[in-house]
């Protein structure tokens, strides 16, 4: 299993020049892939731009959407966007997508989130099968694609139009399950071979409560849910190496753990936490 | 810490009890609106593995609880005039009221504040006043209904309709006890709970409720009634009522369970079917749970949070497991010609928790018996006392002229992985989607098995096979709407981004937005289609297939008709559900006819899993009259009819169809749905549910470590 780091493009008030320097430093320790959540009506970081400007601090790491709300997007601008970031990179994207649970993002958008399924169908399929006769909308047929959420439809998504599954976080057992339904999923539709399957967990290594406190507010659209998220927040250097084992056990290819609080030396005590 | 707990139902006072112990220092009250000595209901379960947590969490009750215990290790099932007895299930009951009276006195003696008789109608305000408000106030909680929008609570009824009866005849088991009466299949679940007393529950269908006059019953007339059909197994006793109404079983579910200050407990928070017998047991695991959280935690918030992520996951594969019990008890009536010992095995197997390889560990000669008699009816072996017999997925099975050495399928995407899949042991190899003319294809490289292929590949493939025991099955099909499409390895319904070719279906309607639009068949679309089925069924034939599956499911052409979400003709192929049929009958007739004494298979989707689609009760139906008309089997699939659907993805998914149409429909069913493991075939076979399982087999790290050995000695033979 690879181990990835999330970006903290979504933590308000992070400097700009603390995500990309997050990222060099990725690129220089054990991590296989850096990655940047998605969302509009937040104080945050757009996923693409921050992507973008990691590709330039890296050389090595995979740079990953996980997940963005694609719907959110017009298609084509979406294509284009992912286009861009997987030339940038030399081709190491990794664009996982999402339907979203927030409807303040759509409102936002001023879209209606009753067609965002439908939607997301058409940009998958677009970004297999490019634009219909247009100029340089045609991605490279190997951008990796994830789909995320834990509906019926999402599995039957990620089996019909993308390489993997990207699962919204939780205990190992939880992934384990979501993960059968992924390759339940897979064979129905008649894939060959077997999903990639990508897991996430969020992390606090000291600075615990303001961990927390970025969790419950990026959370609060939740409502009650937002407490259970806080509490499978990873607060020690064992917690983190019982969740490694225990995704590892149940069958992640990539497990990405995502900050909760914007300082450097918390990508340095992940680091240290994961080699020791 | 102030708590105070609505309801004195087990869940309510056992957490009274543990937070008293805990800390002596929470000022804990109970408010209960009835008085202490009116109970509902008569016995309550535990398992073994409850009662090892009721020891740990209070000895001392434990031990009261222990002292009044019935206890027993069989189930019996009467079933005709037979009895069948498992053994090795472990359970003990207690009467409720017993129960309660220990939790009471337990209470007093810990100096609980424990109030009868009080009414609670302004949760909201009581939890204003007190640091922890817990509902324990049972499936129909006031606590609960005063936070509804923010618990996100559902409510759903689930199975037939039961009676809560008692009776003073005592049993030595858990007993299951149908009977066929004029008005249709009654059953009762019965077990001893004390040395008087038995809980004697009763159910049916709403329809034979109905049939037998149930709903114009008083009390009385309804206990007389059951007594009399019961008449020889209550063997002189009387039933007893106890406020014994009829009802409906109802599901509750919280997406939270607790909101601010505010948690719920119990069935409050969750109702499993009474058939797996676990309400009780859920709800002082409950209390457990939520007394333990306040010893880790500082805050109300935090324990709490603590207390659901620990005890909703469990909770969640109870009630999976009760909705499948509760499932099998409102069909179990269409399966009442089953043998009896695997009627048995299917009830014991019924809600997934306990199976062929666990049944083994508990009662190893049911299992021993049951293969052997399983491998006796399918005339492998001869059915003799002590007789052995391997377990049922080894079991051949003949069906017309197709004899298979097992029941295991595999499939295999071109010829020699096909080849594999016979050389590892399967029974049956199934070719993937095979088009009978080329406008039928899936993709460009989607074989086609037409009049003009010579087939000299499938030939030495079929030979290849059959040299390693197996037999083949090959998969036909026109593709439809789901036609001209990019090859699979990159995903599915991508529309083909040249070279494509025109599109036929039962409507015009594209299969995604971006699919290409089908064209509307006419009289000689379906002439012609239905002869390439016909001369692909003799193709098979001649290079040597030993049966052909068509695939009439999955929104592919034939299929495509049978689903009024995709057969909107106005003509005599559309419209009601014998026009729908009109078009793939007559292909399966031609088949049939080519195919001589071959077997048949039709793959079908059971369900749409799409509002206005195909629901099961219609599906199978066509399965019959795909039956009537031929068939030697059916593959049970489901969904994929449009591509919006809703499917519901598990392991063993398509199980519970696969069991109603073989029950229902009486014809033979292949099923898949993510089966990996030899248990669940065993299960499945074994159970009835399905006479050929489509197995998935997992990689192994052993294996690497086998081929290297197997290398070893390669190389030391070769020295």
């Amino acid at each position: 299993m690879n181990v990835g780091v999330g970006l903290p493009n979504t933590i308000p008030d992070t400097p700009g020049n603390l995500m990309i320097e997050w990222a060099r430093r990725a690129d220089a320790g054990p991590f296989s892939s850096v990655a940047a959540l998605d969302r509009l009506a937040y104080e945050s970081v757009d996923p693409f731009a921050v992507l973008a400007a990691a590709t330039a601090a890296t050389q090595r790491v995979r740079v990953a959407t996980m997940v963005a709300v694609g719907p959110l997007w017009n298609t084509a601008q979406l294509v284009k966007q992912a286009m861009s970031v997987d030339e940038l990179s030399g081709g190491r994207l990794t664009l996982g997508l999402a339907v979203g649970a927030r409807h303040d993002d759509y409102e936002a958008a001023g879209l209606d989130p009753r067609t965002r399924g439908r939607r997301l169908d058409e940009q998958l399929v677009y970004l297999r099968n490019g634009g219909d006769g247009h100029r340089g909308l045609s991605p490279r047929s190997g951008i990796e694609l994830l789909v995320g959420g834990a509906s019926g439809s999402a599995f039957a998504r990620a089996a019909r139009y993308a390489d993997g599954y990207a699962h919204g976080g939780g205990p190992p057992r939880a992934f384990e399950s979501a993960a059968s339904r992924a390759l339940a999923a897979w064979s129905d539709l008649g894939r060959p071979g077997r999903p990639r399957l990508w897991g996430q967990g969020y992390f606090a290594l000291g600075d615990t409560e303001r961990g927390n406190a970025y969790l419950r507010d990026y959370y609060s659209f939740t409502g009650p849910f937002a407490e259970k998220i806080v509490a499978g927040n990873l607060t020690s250097p064992r917690a983190i190496k019982d969740f490694i084992r225990g995704y590892e056990e149940a069958g992640c290819d990539e497990l990405v753990l995502l900050p909760t609080v914007a300082d450097i030396e918390q990508l340095d005590r992940l680091i240290e936490a994961i080699d020791r | 810490m102030k708590v105070t707990i609505v309801g004195a139902g087990p869940a309510g006072l056992y957490l009274a009890i543990l937070l008293r112990k805990l800390d002596p220092s929470h000022d804990v009250n109970v408010l209960e609106r009835n008085p202490p000595d009116a109970t509902f209901g008569w016995g309550v379960v535990f398992s073994e593995e409850t009662l090892g947590a009721l020891s740990e969490a209070d000895h001392a009750t434990y031990l009261d609880i222990t002292d009044t215990f019935a206890r027993w290790d069989r189930i019996d099932i009467n079933y005709g005039d037979r009895t069948m007895r498992s053994r090795g299930h472990a359970f003990s009951a207690i009467s409720r009221k017993v129960l309660l009276a220990i939790l009471q006195r337990r209470c007093r003696d810990l100096e609980v504040d424990l109030r009868f008789g009080v009414e609670v109608d302004d949760p909201q305000h009581l939890a204003g006043e007190t640091d922890l408000l817990v509902g324990g106030d049972g499936a129909n909680s006031i606590v609960r209904h005063s936070s509804e929008a923010a618990l996100g609570t559902s409510v759903t009824p689930l199975g037939c309709k039961y009676v809560w009866f008692g009776t003073d005849l005592v049993l030595d088991a858990f007993t299951f006890v149908f009977k066929e009466t004029k008005h249709g299949l009654v059953h009762a679940h019965a077990y001893p709970f004390d040395e008087s007393t038995s809980t004697w529950i009763v159910e049916c269908p709403e329809h034979t409720w109905r049939e037998a006059g149930f709903d114009r019953m008083n009390e009385a007339e309804s206990l007389a009634f059951c007594e009399e059909v019961f008449r020889d197994e209550l063997r002189g006793h009387r039933l007893m009522s106890n406020r014994s109404i009829w009802t409906n079983f109802l599901e509750v579910k919280n997406e939270s369970w607790h909101d601010r200050n505010i948690v719920l407990l119990g069935d409050a928070a969750h109702t499993a079917h009474f058939s797996i017998g676990s309400g009780t047991k859920l709800a002082m695991e409950d209390s457990i749970a939520l007394a333990n959280a306040f010893i880790r935690r500082d805050t109300i918030e935090r324990a709490l949070v603590d207390y659901e992520l620990e005890r909703q996951p469990a909770v969640d594969r109870f009630q999976q497991a009760a909705r499948d019990s509760a499932e099998y008890f409102e069909r179990v009536e269409r399966q009442a010609d089953m043998p009896p010992v695997q009627f048995a095995f299917n009830l014991v197997t019924r809600s997934g928790r306990i199976s062929h390889a666990n049944l083994m560990l508990r009662d190893p000669s049911f299992v021993r018996v049951l293969d052997a008699w399983f491998s006796a009816h399918a005339g492998a072996t001869e059915l003799r006392r002590g007789a052995l017999a391997p377990p049922p997925m080894f079991v051949p099975l003949g069906v017309r002229s197709l004899e298979l050495s097992n029941r295991v399928v595999r499939t295999g995407r071109d010829q020699a992985a096909l080849v594999e899949a016979a050389r590892s042991g399967a029974g049956l190899v199934l070719s993937d989607f095979t088009a009978v003319s080329s406008d039928g294809r899936t993709t460009p490289d989607c074989p086609v098995l037409a009049e003009d292929v010579d087939g000299t590949e499938w030939v030495s493939m079929i030979d290849a096979a059959h040299g390693y025991g197996a037999r083949v099955a090959i998969q036909l099909g026109h593709a439809g709407r789901r036609g001209a499409t990019e090859s699979r390895d990159r995903g599915i319904d991508l529309p083909l981004r040249a070279g494509g070719w025109p599109l036929l279906s039962a409507s015009p309607l594209p299969y995604t937005p971006m699919s290409l639009r089908p064209k509307e068949m006419d009289d000689a679309d379906m002439e012609r289609v239905r002869g390439a089925f016909a001369s692909a069924a003799q193709r098979c034939n001649a290079v040597g297939a030993d049966a052909v599956e068509l695939n009439f499911a999955q929104g592919y052409l034939v299929g495509s008709f049978l689903s009024p979400l995709t057969n909107r003709r106005a003509d005599g192929f559309g419209g009601s559900p014998e026009a729908r049929l009109r078009f793939p009958l007559s292909v399966l007739e031609a088949v049939r006819f080519a195919a001589g004494d071959r077997v048949v298979i039709v793959r079908l989707s059971i369900t749409d899993w799409a509002a206005r689609g195909l629901h099961a009760d219609e599906a199978i139906a066509i399965a019959r009259q795909m039956g009537d008309s031929g068939a030697d089997m059916i593959h049970v699939v489901a969904g994929q009819t449009i591509a919006g659907g809703s499917p519901e993805y598990r392991r063993g998914f398509l199980t519970s169809l696969a069991a109603r149409v073989r029950a229902e429909a009486r014809i033979p069913t292949l099923v898949g749905g993510y089966l990996t493991t030899p248990n669940e075939i065993n299960t499945i076979v074994g159970a009835g549910r399905a006479d050929l399982c489509l197995l998935e087999v997992i990689a192994s790290d052993l294996e690497a470590a086998m081929d290297e050995e197997q290398q070893a000695t390669r190389a030391t033979t070769a020295r």
